[in-house]
């Protein structure tokens, strides 16, 4: 995309990337030494905002974003105790997400990269959710199998090094997290329908009804569109049943299927570790039997922190270094793409 | 029913796609299809067999995070969900009149709460559950000249899945 290698020679642990997140809900700055120490890390969730609406609004994604970005950038440089010219890259999500919110990020690190006269780079919003794992945990080792699981994306990752990854599947229909926010919307639990699911399932049997495990046998791709068609099958058909029943049940049936499909995808692939990622992640369910499928099977497991499941802008930073590091800058003409996909593996 | 409308049935979300397939044979650039129905009915299904009659290869998934989604074919697709706008005029961020104007196809799910926004020139189709789980009754509507002309032929292509019960005597005259 760029042969600015020449910046490259300068990244070293002492480089300090800001990165810059804003490809749907959350306006999210921070600043990154090094690809893995986390100097600030500010989010300003929108979600109290998308709530009233049940889902996410580009035009208010957009506008509240516009608002957000530089309260939050300022907060995100105080907290860091760094001044601009103590910032040596500037990264910004380009793609996949809503191309208003994209622009709103993507011009703010562009100007930023201008004035303070530092590389800008480019960073892709599902490469950098498979960099969460070195932010928080120093053992983790390739080759590895991301799961990347949320409201936009359901995605089995072979990551054999940095930069270097494969597709193993993806969600045919659903993304999990969307099956989450539309079963919840369903059964009126409310929005975001992650965790209204996951408390309501608390107190629900996950044996009630045995909902289908869509193609659990079959390779690794997903799908989930039937999975939510049978839960409104069911409960129209038997309207007396309990929500916490149907939400457990439901629940289980998601879980089974993830948990199934990771365990496969690294043993055909030879995996030593299995790294969760994305908003669905902080699913309780999913992280108890994640973990023990990791135990059994002699994988090293790692679940991101609640600050790393949901969008944040540390792993933008953090990828950004790794990119200026191989790739160097990009040209400052790159614009966002709301379709990016997950590049393949060079 | 009346002759700008045809009815449809499925007895399965494939035979949904075929259906689908079969009715993106006829399509043309600019025309702009509307599903309309309750989750579940199988609208993302049905915009996976009409892409891959439009011979989309990429798998077609649910646009409703992205909210528009575009695929190369022999006409191009796309696929937009308006699922979470809850105001019409927020429809206008999408570019609505600039995916119009591209030369592609676009099929909007629960495009019904946009009619505002959109030229009253459309196929409106309705998914619903019929009876058995797994079968679908879905109505193909036509709003306005572009597809109004083309009900005997869209007759003519889906004629496998056409729902003889629901045919009135009226339906074959198909003039305009």
């Amino acid at each position: 995309m760029n042969d600015h290698a020449a910046t490259g020679a300068a990244v070293d642990d002492s480089t300090v990337v800001l990165g810059i997140e804003t490809s749907c809900d959350e306006t999210a700055v921070a600043c990154v030494r090094g690809g893995r120490e986390v100097l600030s890390s500010v989010v300003s969730s929108q979600v109290d905002l998308h709530a009233r609406y049940g889902g996410v609004v580009p035009e208010i994604a957009s506008r509240a974003h516009n608002e957000l970005i530089i309260p939050v950038l300022a907060r995100a440089m105080l907290e860091a105790g760094l001044d601009g010219e103590d910032v040596d890259a500037v990264a910004a999500t380009t793609g996949p997400g809503l191309i208003g919110a994209l622009l709103v990020g993507v011009s703010a690190a562009k100007a930023l990269a201008l004035a303070w006269d530092v590389p800008f780079v480019s960073v892709n919003h599902l490469e950098a959710h498979l960099y969460a794992g070195f932010l928080e945990d120093p053992d983790l080792q390739f080759p590895m199998v991301v799961l990347l699981v949320s409201g936009g994306h359901t995605l089995l990752v072979h990551v054999t090094d940095h930069g270097r990854y494969r597709l193993l599947g993806q969600t045919l229909d659903d993304a999990a997290g969307e099956a989450f926010d539309k079963v919840a919307r369903f059964l009126g639990l409310g929005y975001p329908g992650g965790p209204a699911i996951d408390s309501v399932a608390m107190s629900g049997d996950p044996e009630a009804i045995r909902f289908p495990r869509s193609m659990i046998d079959d390779g690794l791709d997903l799908s989930f569109s039937g999975l939510k068609t049978a839960v409104v099958n069911h409960v129209r058909a038997n309207p007396q049943v309990a929500t916490e029943d149907v939400a457990a049940s439901f629940q289980q049936a998601v879980v089974d299927v993830l948990v199934a499909k990771a365990r496969r995808a690294a043993e055909s692939t030879g995996a030593v570790a299995l790294a969760l990622g994305g908003g669905v992640a902080a699913n309780s369910l999913l992280r108890e039997q994640f973990l023990g499928a990791c135990a059994e099977d002699g994988l090293h497991a790692f679940l991101p922190s609640r600050e790393l499941c949901t969008d944040n802008a540390a792993m933008i930073a953090s990828t950004g270094w790794y990119r200026l590091r191989r790739d160097g800058a990009t040209p400052l003409d790159c614009g966002a793409d709301p379709n990016e996909r997950l590049a393949p593996s060079s | 029913m009346n002759r700008r409308t045809v009815r449809l049935r499925t007895t399965s979300a494939d035979s949904t796609r075929d259906a689908a397939a079969a009715l993106a044979e006829l399509a043309r650039p600019g025309d702009l299809l509307l599903l309309v129905g309750d989750l579940g009915s199988g609208k993302t299904a049905f915009c996976q067999g009409f892409g891959r009659g439009l011979g989309v290869d990429e798998q077609i998934t649910s646009p409703t995070f992205a909210l528009v989604q575009s695929y190369t074919g022999r006409l191009d697709l796309n696929h937009l969900d308006v699922y979470r706008l809850q105001q019409v005029g927020e429809a206008h961020d999408l570019g609505l009149s600039e995916l119009l104007d591209d030369g592609g196809v676009t099929l909007i799910e629960w495009g019904d709460t946009i009619t505002a926004v959109l030229p009253a020139d459309f196929l409106e189709v309705h998914l619903q559950a019929a009876g058995d789980p797994e079968h679908r009754s879905i109505d193909l509507v036509a709003v306005g000249p572009t597809w109004s002309a083309r009900v005997r032929s869209v007759r003519t292509a889906l004629d496998p899945w056409l729902d003889e019960a629901a045919a009135g005597p009226e339906d074959g005259a198909g003039s305009c």
